[in-house]
């Protein structure tokens, strides 16, 4: 029992009181003041931590119950045990019912008051024990900005640990939005290459020629309008670790350049007849079935084997709900300080609609929704209201009963598109995916963006 | 006014009880603290008593008082000064103390009143004297500036009960001991 860490207030009107008291509980150690009347009492509390108050209940002016009420206000983990010479049943009750953890009968029984104070003393303890130990296992639910409680999730995690240590080319296979390139970074944090860059490149993102030049970098004079030399990626990587995204969107003619650095772990920057060699760790990623990519021939099969090494796939948040609340706090911590507003958390109902939410745009769409409803929200704890979720989607499911996820999907993204009055830009940022992604999707499921002249929203057709 | 023990004594054991001194009681007293903290201990004899000490109100002495009495009537030389009574002896938050010291002080009282097995202060009642033995060892302890120790079966765990001195053993913890020399050897810890 750390004594020294338990701060004593006495608060007593009357001097001998105050000393003979709190010289008794200074033999135990505990580190004692005391405080005259009520006012200095609340000054004191305003200024400092306090483990326990022993406040007499009929002082002039302020009164202990006054006292009591205020110092649960500011200080509510703080035990506040009220004294009295006169005791009535109905004091008693009044001070217990306002929150005080005990009451004494002036003069106290030595025995009593020792007990009372220990065991106080041993709650607080447990309570901070408990705190401590919450915030382990939240680490333990964690690889640095992942949070998970999920059995699947941990063993990934374990697996990711092991990946990091080690050399090896992760491939890390997932829906848009799942962390993928959060997962990169912490295996790039959690590595040996910690203190050297971590590069990202979005390989869907450029042209195959400017993508290549990004990549590799080029010589002067390489192409028109190469006015200088310029180093790629690969070079900006050396030593750390290379974020290759959207691995499957690349041409045959990239796969191939890849696949000799991967073999050589040297290339040839655009126009150069120098090799340049490097050191770095490369961590692809994608969303397309590799396997299924490389069998019908899209893929090269030797690059794929190349890149396949340690494989790591991340579920889609539909079939990790229980992660959802965890991830909501996450987020809601990280958003919070961003926007500089203090979030509690999310009402029950807001959070009823988080959790069944299917989350196609996954965690992407999970952190845009509560960035929204942040920017909305009027208090402290969001509300339903605040999500700006499409109401109707859930309603509809509710009536039409199971549907495939396709079909659910197809659903929501048109119910996001006419929320966001067909605007694809802003749909894209709801469902945190990207515009490219959307269009697809639009694609795929035959939705139509409203035509400027018409009141239509969206024509929604089964494909 | 006669002088017993050591040549240079650091701690004076002074009976203030309401009888006559139960000689026996008052010498193990001061033996055993004497022991306890390898300091010289006295029994000093002097008819003055506490005046001012008792509550009509309570019927009760107060510690406080009698604290503060001894250190104006105490022997000058003394280093500690241990007053042990038959009076029962209250701190107004409390029903009762077994006795007080001041921490870090000089003085401290220890009362046999709720220690004696019948309520009777016999001199030859050697549960009584153990009992008186451990309470006064812990007062002195608390003069010497040691506080309450969580260790039971030291002496200066907290006696709150009959059954926590009972309990509780005569000398001071592996812990408490190294703590007691290092307060008996601080500048504010040697002869006042």
């Amino acid at each position: 029992m750390n004594k020294e860490r338990t701060h004593i207030l006495v608060v007593d009107d009357e001097e001998i009181v105050r000393e003979s008291l709190s010289g008794w509980l200074a033999e135990d150690g505990y580190r004692v003041e005391t405080a005259p009347d009520g006012p200095t009492a609340i000054q004191k509390v305003q200024t400092a931590r306090w483990s326990i108050l022993l406040v007499d209940l009929k002082m002039p002016g302020m009164d202990g119950l006054q006292v009591l009420e205020e110092v649960r206000r500011i200080q509510p983990e703080t035990a506040v045990v009220i004294m009295t010479a006169y005791a009535t049943v109905a004091t008693a009750v009044t001070a217990m019912r306002l929150g005080a953890y005990d009451y004494l009968v002036k003069p106290f029984e030595p025995e009593e008051v020792s007990l009372m104070i220990q065991k106080i003393v041993t709650q607080q303890a447990l309570v901070r024990e408990t705190e401590v130990l919450r915030k382990v296992l939240k680490r333990e639910h964690r690889f640095r900005d992942l949070v998970s409680k999920s059995p699947a999730m941990q063993s990934i995690f374990t697996l990711a640990r092991a990946a990091a240590r080690s050399q090896s080319t992760v491939l890390v296979l997932g829906e848009s939005g799942t962390g993928k390139e959060v997962l990169a970074r912490a295996i790039h944090l959690d590595s040996p290459r910690a203190g050297r860059p971590f590069v990202a490149v979005s390989c869907a993102a450029l042209p195959d020629s400017l993508l290549e030049s990004e990549l590799f970098g080029h010589e002067r004079g390489a192409f028109t309008g190469a006015l200088t030399r310029r180093i790629g990626k690969f070079e900006a990587a050396d030593g750390g670790t290379l974020f290759l995204d959207e691995i499957g969107d690349i041409s045959a003619k990239l796969q191939l350049d890849l696949l000799r650095v991967l073999e050589d772990r040297r290339f040839f920057r655009v126009g150069g007849t120098e090799a340049v060699s490097v050191d770095v760790r490369i961590i692809a990623a994608t969303n397309r079935d590799l396997t299924k990519e490389s069998a019908e021939g899209r893929f090269r099969e030797d690059l794929f084997y190349r890149l396949n090494v340690v494989p790591i796939v991340l579920p889609p948040l539909r079939d990790r709900r229980q992660d959802i609340p965890l991830l909501i706090e996450q987020l809601l911590e990280q958003l919070g300080a961003e926007q500089n507003r203090r979030i509690e958390g999310v009402s029950a109902e807001a959070m009823a609609a988080l959790v069944s939410h299917d989350w196609p745009g996954n965690i992407r769409e999970l952190r845009n929704v509560l960035e929204r409803a942040i920017v909305v929200a009027t208090g402290a704890v969001l509300q339903a209201a605040d999500l700006g979720m499409p109401e109707r989607a859930v309603a509809d499911l509710d009536k039409v009963g199971p549907l495939s996820l396709e079909e659910v999907e197809r659903r929501h993204i048109a119910n996001v598109l006419r929320h966001t009055e067909g605007n694809v830009s802003q749909t894209a940022r709801l469902l945190g995916i990207d515009r490219v992604t959307l269009y697809n999707k639009m694609r795929k499921y035959n939705l139509k963006r409203p035509q400027e002249h018409s009141n239509d929203q969206v024509r929604i057709s089964k494909p | 006014m006669t002088r017993k023990g050591r040549s240079t004594p650091a701690i004076y054991v002074w009976w203030l009880g309401s009888g006559p001194s139960p000689d026996g009681l008052v010498a193990s007293v001061g033996r055993h603290v004497e022991h306890v903290f390898g300091l010289g201990a006295a029994v000093w004899t002097a008819p003055d008593r506490p005046t001012r000490a008792f509550d009509p109100l309570r019927g009760q002495h107060s510690s406080t008082r009698i604290l503060e009495w001894l250190l104006e009537q105490g022997p000058a030389e003394a280093r500690k000064l241990l007053g042990v009574t038959d009076m029962d002896l209250f701190i107004p938050i409390l029903t009762f103390v077994f006795g007080e010291a001041q921490l870090g002080g000089r003085a401290s009282v220890v009362s046999a009143a709720r220690l004696a097995p019948a309520g009777l202060v016999r001199d030859d009642d050697r549960l009584l004297a153990a009992r008186l033995a451990k309470e006064a060892a812990h007062e002195v302890g608390h003069s010497f500036g040691l506080v309450h120790c969580d260790d039971r079966r030291c002496v200066m765990s907290r006696s709150a009960s009959l059954i926590d001195v009972d309990v509780k053993g005569g000398g001071l913890c592996h812990d408490c001991w190294t703590r007691y020399l290092d307060l008996r050897d601080q500048p504010g810890g040697r002869d006042e």
